[in-house]
């Protein structure tokens, strides 16, 4: 296999998401045979060419550096599991 | 005819006429809705409330002269598509609380069209998946067949338009979500050239090859709806400025001397013999409407599925990683620390199939792996559409099946990433691409659906949709209803 337990989880470090010790049996391999699949793409003959940037070869559009937008902070927070006066609460970051 | 048999046109027609009122309608498809969506799974939300103050507005508006295009008819939304003030979950775990602040712009356009939204539709979590099985209110039901898939990720959307529950249905197609599960419920799937719809407020996948289309029972149908859906929108960085035509305009003239392309390796060891049977027939009948055929080659169509499984992952771990747990979504509870309130926070909130595809997207973005995978797919993905490219220097549209085979059963390929992924080889490449495409249902193969599969030039709706249009002026096979449903 292509992968295993300690690549799956750096992979899932870097990913920021907790798996349960059940969970990375059926990963390490499913994960693997995803990893074989796309592995055929190192046959490709690809010298010369351009990496895609954009399916229709539009530039990024920019636009006027003006205020649009209104604060409707409240009630953007009605969706977040816990706020207080206006500001987002995590656990503590710094003792 | 009863009401919910009807297709958009044919009820526009009979509201003009005042044969019902769009409430009326409204009240019955609801009622048929209520009926059969515990057997289908096929809605998310039922939005019966607002629906109703719709149509009742809708029917003041017809009264006073001031009804929109769409005024009265009635549609739903895949559940990818935010909707203030109603849940918008995506199928998932993760956004089962989220209560959507502000209106997509594809919802807000048919909104103002004076369409009636009766629900939001299920669908695999986070468009991921090709047969509604990854979503986390469970998996969608085929009407032709109660133990098939009605294919993935807009399954809500197809199965609820194949069960007559409502005429049209948003989707969204990010490597054959629209086309895939019309063909395989015998419905019509347009997705549209990318950038031709707008994508705000439509819940991000992979950002490059995202598109919103329709489902309906005809093209006819589809016409209309993308008439009002597309446009330019300043709120999308990676919407078109170009003028949007009148869709229904052409769609009644010939297709006489239309060039179509027949792609050699579309008829390879990996089709159906039965399907390729039913998709050449539609083809000859597309000859005997005076177009003629001509053979293309597509050499690089095999690497289309690993290109795709390189490149969307890796913009899904990223579009993905806005769900932390601290401003929307699903949080875990009495975390440690921040690092353990985002890790437990996504662990908890995403599905098996997203998280593979969160690590599979971050394995081939991650230091030292980027240019054996992102960049040789991005290169690879340029080469494909070199070969769409060339093949349209000699012909106007590419016909050929949608998928390899009728709707497979549910749980016969969960457990198996490879072959599940495959079901998306002819789609994917239209994606790749950014070329618009359609899937016309055109036969039967063992009483389940079978699609035309239809590819045009960036911007070529009109040929797709008036090809679609012709092939359906001449056939049934739109019309044929599941027998459960009728």
């Amino acid at each position: 296999m292509s992968l295993d337990k300690v690549k799956v989880q750096h992979i899932a470090m870097l990913a920021r998401l907790k798996l349960a010790d059940e969970e990375y049996a059926s990963s390490v391999e499913k994960l693997s045979r995803i990893v074989d699949f796309v592995d055929q793409l190192s046959q490709a003959d690809t010298s010369d060419v351009r990496p895609m940037a954009h399916p229709l070869d539009a530039a990024q559009r920019l636009r006027p550096d003006a205020v649009t937008e209104t604060v409707e902070r409240d009630r953007y927070q009605q969706n977040a599991a816990a706020v207080s006066d206006g500001l987002y609460l995590v656990p503590k970051v710094i003792e | 005819m009863s009401v919910y048999s009807q297709t958009l046109t044919e009820l526009a027609t009979g509201l003009e006429a005042g044969e019902f009122t769009s409430l009326e309608l409204t009240a019955a498809l609801l009622e048929r809705i209520a009926a059969h969506n515990e057997t289908l799974n096929a809605f998310i939300t039922i939005t019966a409330d607002e629906a109703l103050a719709a149509a009742a507005r809708a029917d003041e508006a017809r009264a006073a002269g001031t009804g929109g295009t769409l005024n009265g008819l009635p549609i739903v939304h895949k559940d990818i598509f935010c909707t203030r003030g109603v849940k918008t979950s995506c199928g998932s775990k993760m956004l089962d609380n989220f209560i959507s602040p502000y209106d997509a712009t594809v919802v807000e356009k048919l909104a103002a069209a004076g369409a009636v939204v009766l629900g939001k539709t299920n669908m695999d979590e986070f468009a991921m998946g090709s047969s509604n099985e990854t979503s986390f209110y469970g998996p969608v039901r085929n009407p032709w067949n109660l133990e098939c898939s009605p294919g993935g990720s807009s399954g809500g959307s197809s199965a609820s338009v194949a069960a007559r529950l409502i005429p049209a249905a948003t989707g969204t197609d990010t490597g054959g979500s629209i086309r895939q599960p019309a063909a395989l419920t015998g419905t019509v799937g347009l997705k549209p050239t990318y950038g031709r719809v707008s994508r705000y407020g439509m819940i991000a996948f992979a950002s490059s090859l995202d598109q919103a289309g329709v489902i309906t029972r005809s093209a006819e149908d589809a016409a209309r709806l993308l008439g009002v859906m597309a446009g330019f929108d300043e709120r999308d960085s990676t919407s078109i400025e170009q003028a949007v035509p009148d869709y229904l305009a052409g769609i009644g003239e010939s297709i006489r001397g239309l060039r179509v392309g027949i792609v050699r390796q579309h008829f390879d060891a990996g089709l159906d013999e039965q399907c390729g049977a039913r998709v050449k027939d539609a083809i000859a009948v597309l000859e005997s409407l005076g177009a003629t055929t001509v053979e293309v080659d597509l050499p690089n169509l095999d690497l289309s599925v690993p290109t795709y499984y390189v490149v969307a992952p890796a913009e899904c771990s990223s579009n993905l990683s806005r769900f932390d747990g601290v401003r929307f979504g699903h949080r875990a509870e009495n975390a440690e620390d921040l690092e353990d309130l985002y890790c437990r926070s996504r662990g908890e909130g995403f599905g098996d199939e997203v998280k593979r595809r969160i690590m599979t997207g971050t394995y081939v973005l991650s230091a030292g792996y980027y240019d054996a995978y992102y960049l040789k797919a991005q290169q690879v993905r340029q080469l494909i559409a070199d070969d769409f490219k060339q093949a349209f220097a000699d012909v106007d549209l590419i016909a050929g099946p949608t998928t390899p085979s009728p709707a497979f059963k549910l749980g016969d390929k969960v457990d198996d990433p490879i072959q599940m992924y495959l079901n998306d080889i002819y789609t994917i490449g239209a994606n790749l691409a950014g070329l618009p495409a359609i899937s016309v249902p055109c036969g039967l193969v063992d009483d389940m659906p079978v699609g035309l599969h239809l590819v045009s030039r960036h911007f070529g709706e009109e040929t797709l949709l008036r090809c679609a249009h012709q092939y359906q002026l001449q056939t049934d096979w739109h019309k044929a209803c599941p027998e459960a449903f009728k």
